[in-house]
């Protein structure tokens, strides 16, 4: 009987032969220069690309708040019209909710998910590749209008009639429309790669009790994001169509106007949950290398972590508690909103039992994710509040609720975030960053952090509403809000520290060797950083702590690293069944391709063209996408996709 | 001295946010710590008793994060090539077991509370027997007064009167866009959607004016969309509203020029009751002076403040529908004296 490529039986060799490095090295080394750039499919570059552009728009998006900071600092204050206003907080929630807060997870993801899985790059590298050029398309396109004055200026929920051609008539809502259709197709095709790469390619061994905490945060909120990004990819589209086609889905008499509200809390609501677990998986992972223990209660954790995502799905109407819905019905939403708390507790207790039954290593991660149980504490207490419909009748629309998102998305993601910058930093340049800098980071950024947000719950206690431009004296807020202004501008500085600490330690950091915090995942098996095809051979796992086994009391050494499958017959990866991790296929991963770039911007093209209602252009966009799918799918010979690979 | 300040001086910012805190939270007119109705009192003592849950378990997961990093000596950074000490797989479940065990005693007991509230807000103590129909408009209440008998039906705008101690059924309708109708002193939030209409109830357990806001984003001008309840013994009520059914008294002099000037030049958008002044653009004026506050709650009314918003409306509410009428100073001077008569 023949073998076919796919299933083959790989050879058993030692990793560290110099002539199966060089010979890989050649397989999945990309080519140099320009073009190398623009057609890379590597899961490494893309992931710091990822990571880089999130940041760039964290300091853009925080840039924005720095200025409307100064305007609410003292009553009455005119520094910015109202207009200028209203662009700058809703381009500052569209930035940070959509184009930092998860596109830096992703990228997080893309970058690490491969090392910790013990495989070469992701399922669907083109499609990564794809993901990462439209959400930068998206990006720009966004704030090319705000650049000219054409910001979205309805808030990031963008509620109508306000967002509809009878009260807002320019062309911001129809770039915010669109720009999210766009982004949604970025969010979409990341989050099938992140499913499949779950499914298929953990390596040997990786059973799915083994799998590391990082990944199991990411997948659930990609498993979620093919369900709740339809919904407001639809309803952006349905809202562009009522300002340019003269469809009614939103008109109050012909259309519904609630329904705008259901169909984007449905997104909206699973979207708070998406852009927080994948960093609650950071600190899973992560906050047990520097207690120097493993998590305690992984099962409960991770299943957690699902039950949290499969509730978020059932809490949306929490946003809309004063639109005159039901009580009745309301009343159950309340109720579950309540309940979602039980999921988050089994994290809290998770790490705090964590933390106390371990030692402590005072590295700047761990003050960062020790920083954030607290926060994520609180984070969490607000959210409960919030979620008692009676309660909610006074809280909602004030700032509570600003204060509550902000500790929700800087508590739990910048700051984990910027905890796992620490801790992967050296993997991806092979240098640590510096310590003490680090420490100067945390204290400035918590403390500022605290300082400038902190109040905000008292300033909506005292009744403030959000969204206003400008509020008359008298209110009872003035203090608060100049308090609030300097601790925002204290965690700025905070944050620029970071960046700081980044640059300098990118310079001349210390080296930092393949395991700097002997931690026990596969990514620190491998050099730092890492060479292109990540592992020589593919290891095989015999727990969830491969790299402590042996010193764990109890655990014996039965991971092996050192030898492996040998695939190089071409891009190669083994693929593994869903559950138990046994290898059953030798997947071929493409080459470097300028498809994707080439196929974003077809589509990009096509969004431009139905902005500006120059429909040759959006025709010729079409055209260009569906010519760029042929290409991406014409069957290729390396992939296997003209005949069965030999069995060389 | 020196010591001593040092040692206290981490201190003096918390006191000093208490101090302030006390007398803020006093003088801040849209608070719900505090409140003067039956719906905002039902809600108030679980806003409380959430605030203290809150903060009692920031207090334990704080104190517990704290002690759990401080209570064994802190390890080095680990150098390379000589593995550190790993503590034990598994333990430590007990934490899951009793944290989540009493967290949920408390999520349930929270939910059990909410709908007791919920329950008891759901529907005025009694029937109502003032019925008021609010319409939003960007960024103005339009406040229109409804009885069995048509003809004691008026409209106001931007100040609403009520008769203590007795509940007020509202319906609200969404005039334009979405806002929200908010008088926390007196009860929560409820949107006013256009397509639809809402009801709530609310009543003051005392005599005041009471501040109200819209409270959903609704364009450039949300945060100078304010209004005011008065809240009148029953008899100072009936008084007012007696009074607001009566036309205002035909005016003479220079008011009648007034009068004739304001048809032409304000009569397209507002109205006045007994005139030819009819437009429903912009709030009714039929008894402008009797109100406290000029374009939604921003300026006190007065004739000073009325002249300075009727010459610049762009200026002081930019983007406010009202455009600057182009009155000469004698025109000017003319309105003003009519308006003034609209006691």
């Amino acid at each position: 009987m023949s073998v076919s490529g796919y299933e083959r039986a790989p050879a058993i060799a030692d990793g560290s032969r110099p002539e199966l490095r060089r010979h890989l090295e050649l397989l999945w080394e990309g080519e140099g220069g320009f073009i190398g750039w623009l057609s890379t499919v590597d899961h490494k570059k893309i992931g710091i690309r990822y990571i880089v552009t999130a940041f760039a728009f964290l300091v853009i998006g925080g840039l924005e708040a720095l200025i409307f900071r100064i305007q609410l600092a003292w009553p009455n204050t005119h520094l910015l019209t109202p207009e200028q206003y209203d662009q700058l907080f809703s381009t500052h929630g569209m930035t940070m909710i959509f184009l930092y807060a998860f596109p830096v997870l992703t990228g997080f993801s893309v970058y690490v998910w491969p090392l910790v899985i013990g495989a070469r790059d992701l399922a669907l590298p083109r499609l990564n590749a794809l993901s990462y050029w439209l959400y930068l398309a998206a990006g720009i396109f966004m704030y090319a209008a705000f650049l000219v004055g054409f910001g979205p200026n309805d808030g990031w929920f963008n509620y109508v009639p306000y967002a509809s051609r009878d009260y807002n008539g320019g062309p911001n809502m129809d770039v915010y429309a669109l720009g999210m259709v766009l982004l949604g197709i970025s969010t979409t095709t990341g989050a099938v790669n992140f499913v499949v790469t779950f499914l298929r390619l953990r390596c040997p061994g990786m059973s799915i009790n083994r799998v590391p905490m990082v990944t199991w945060g990411t997948v659930t909120a990609n498993a979620a994001n093919i369900f709740a990004v339809p919904a407001v990819s639809l309803a952006f589209f349905e809202l562009w169509c009522d300002r340019n086609a003269g469809t009614h889905f939103f008109t109050p008499h012909e259309g519904q106007v609630l329904l705008w509200q259901h169909l984007f809390w449905m997104f909206a609501h699973p979207w708070v949950y998406v852009i927080v677990l994948p960093a609650m998986g950071m600190v899973s992972e992560a906050l047990p290398v520097f207690t120097r223990r493993p998590l305690v209660g992984y099962a409960a954790v991770a299943l957690g972590t699902i039950a949290t995502m499969v509730l978020g799905f059932g809490v949306w109407v929490h946003h809309m508690f004063a639109t005159g819905l039901p009580p009745i019905s309301m009343s159950f939403f309340s109720a579950a909103s309540i309940i979602i708390v039980i999921p988050s507790a089994v994290a809290v207790f998770a790490w705090v039992a964590t933390i106390w039954l371990g030692r402590p290593v005072f590295a700047t991660t761990f003050l960062f994710f020790a920083g954030f149980v607290f926060l994520f504490t609180l984070a969490g207490v607000s959210g409960y509040m919030t979620a008692s419909l009676p309660v909610d009748w006074q809280l909602t629309d004030t700032y509570f609720v600003v204060a509550h998102i902000h500790y929700v998305l800087i508590g739990i993601n910048v700051f984990p975030v910027i905890g796992a910058t620490y801790y992967w930093f050296p993997k991806m340049t092979g240098k640590l960053m510096d310590e003490r800098l680090g420490r100067w980071n945390f204290w400035t950024m918590f403390l500022g952090f605290n300082l400038g947000f902190f109040p905000m719950h008292i300033t909506g206690l005292l009744g403030m509403p959000r969204r206003i431009y400008t509020y008359a004296d008298g209110m009872g807020w003035d203090w608060l809000n100049l308090i609030t202004t300097l601790g925002s501008f204290v965690f700025a500085a905070g944050v620029l520290l970071f960046f700081i600490n980044v640059v300098i330690s990118y310079r001349r950091g210390r080296a930092a060797g393949d395991n700097p915090w002997d931690a026990p995942s596969l990514e620190w098996s491998t050099s730092s950083p890492p060479p292109p095809y990540n592992f020589a051979v593919i290891p095989t796992v015999a727990s969830r702590y491969p790299l402590w086994e042996g010193r764990m009391p109890g655990s014996s050494r039965q991971t092996i690293t050192q030898s492996g499958l040998v695939l190089d017959h071409g891009k190669e990866q083994i693929g593994t069944g869903p559950l138990d991790a046994q290898a059953d296929i030798i997947l071929k991963t493409p080459e470097d391709t300028l498809v994707p770039l080439i196929l974003c911007l077809a589509v990009t093209a096509f969004f431009v063209g139905l902005l500006l209602h120059w429909w040759w252009l959006g025709i010729a966009g079409l055209a260009a996408t569906g010519l760029s799918l042929v290409w991406w799918h014409w069957p290729r010979e390396e992939l296997g996709e003209t005949a069965e690979p030999e069995n060389a | 001295m020196r010591p001593l300040r040092a040692r206290y001086g981490l201190y003096a910012p918390a006191m000093a946010g208490l101090l302030f805190a006390g007398p803020a939270f006093a003088q801040a007119p849209l608070t719900y710590l505090t409140s003067n109705g039956p719906n905002a009192d039902a809600i108030r003592p679980l806003t409380w008793a959430l605030i203290a849950v809150s903060v009692i378990v920031c207090l334990i997961i704080g104190g517990l994060v704290l002690a759990g990093v401080f209570r064994r000596p802190g390890l080095a950074l680990p150098e390379p090539g000589s593995p550190m000490e790993v503590g034990p797989e598994g333990g430590g479940l007990s934490w899951l077991w009793i944290g989540v065990g009493l967290s949920s005693v408390v999520l349930v007991a929270s939910i059990v509370w909410t709908v007791a509230v919920l329950a008891h807000i759901a529907r005025p103590p009694a029937k109502p027997d003032t019925h008021i129909e609010v319409t939003a408009h960007q960024w103005w209440w339009q406040v229109n007064y409804v009885a069995d008998d048509p003809a004691l039906d008026f409209e106001t705008a931007n100040e609403i009167h009520i008769p203590v101690g007795r509940p007020v059924a509202f319906k609200l309708i969404g005039g334009d866009v979405i806002h929200s109708f908010w008088v926390p002193q007196l009860a929560g939030k409820t949107d006013l959607i256009p397509g639809q209409t809402n009801e709530m109830w609310l009543e003051a357990s005392k005599p005041g004016v009471y501040r109200g806001q819209c409270a959903e984003y609704c364009g450039i001008e949300h945060a100078h969309m304010a209004f005011v309840v008065v809240a009148q013994s029953p008899e100072d009520f009936a008084r007012w509203r007696a009074h607001q059914l009566q036309a205002p008294p035909a005016p003479t002099g220079q008011a009648a020029r007034g009068a004739e000037e304001f048809q032409m030049h304000c009569g397209g958008c507002h109205s006045v009751s007994g005139t030819q002044s009819g437009g429903d653009l912009g709030p009714n004026l039929s008894h402008l002076m009797q109100r406290r506050t000029l374009a939604a709650g921003m300026l006190p009314n007065d004739a000073a403040h009325l002249a300075q918003w009727i010459s610049d409306p762009q200026n002081i509410k930019p983007g406010v529908n009202m455009q600057d009428p182009k009155l000469s100073r004698a025109e000017l001077s003319d309105v003003l004296t009519y308006l003034v008569t609209l006691q």
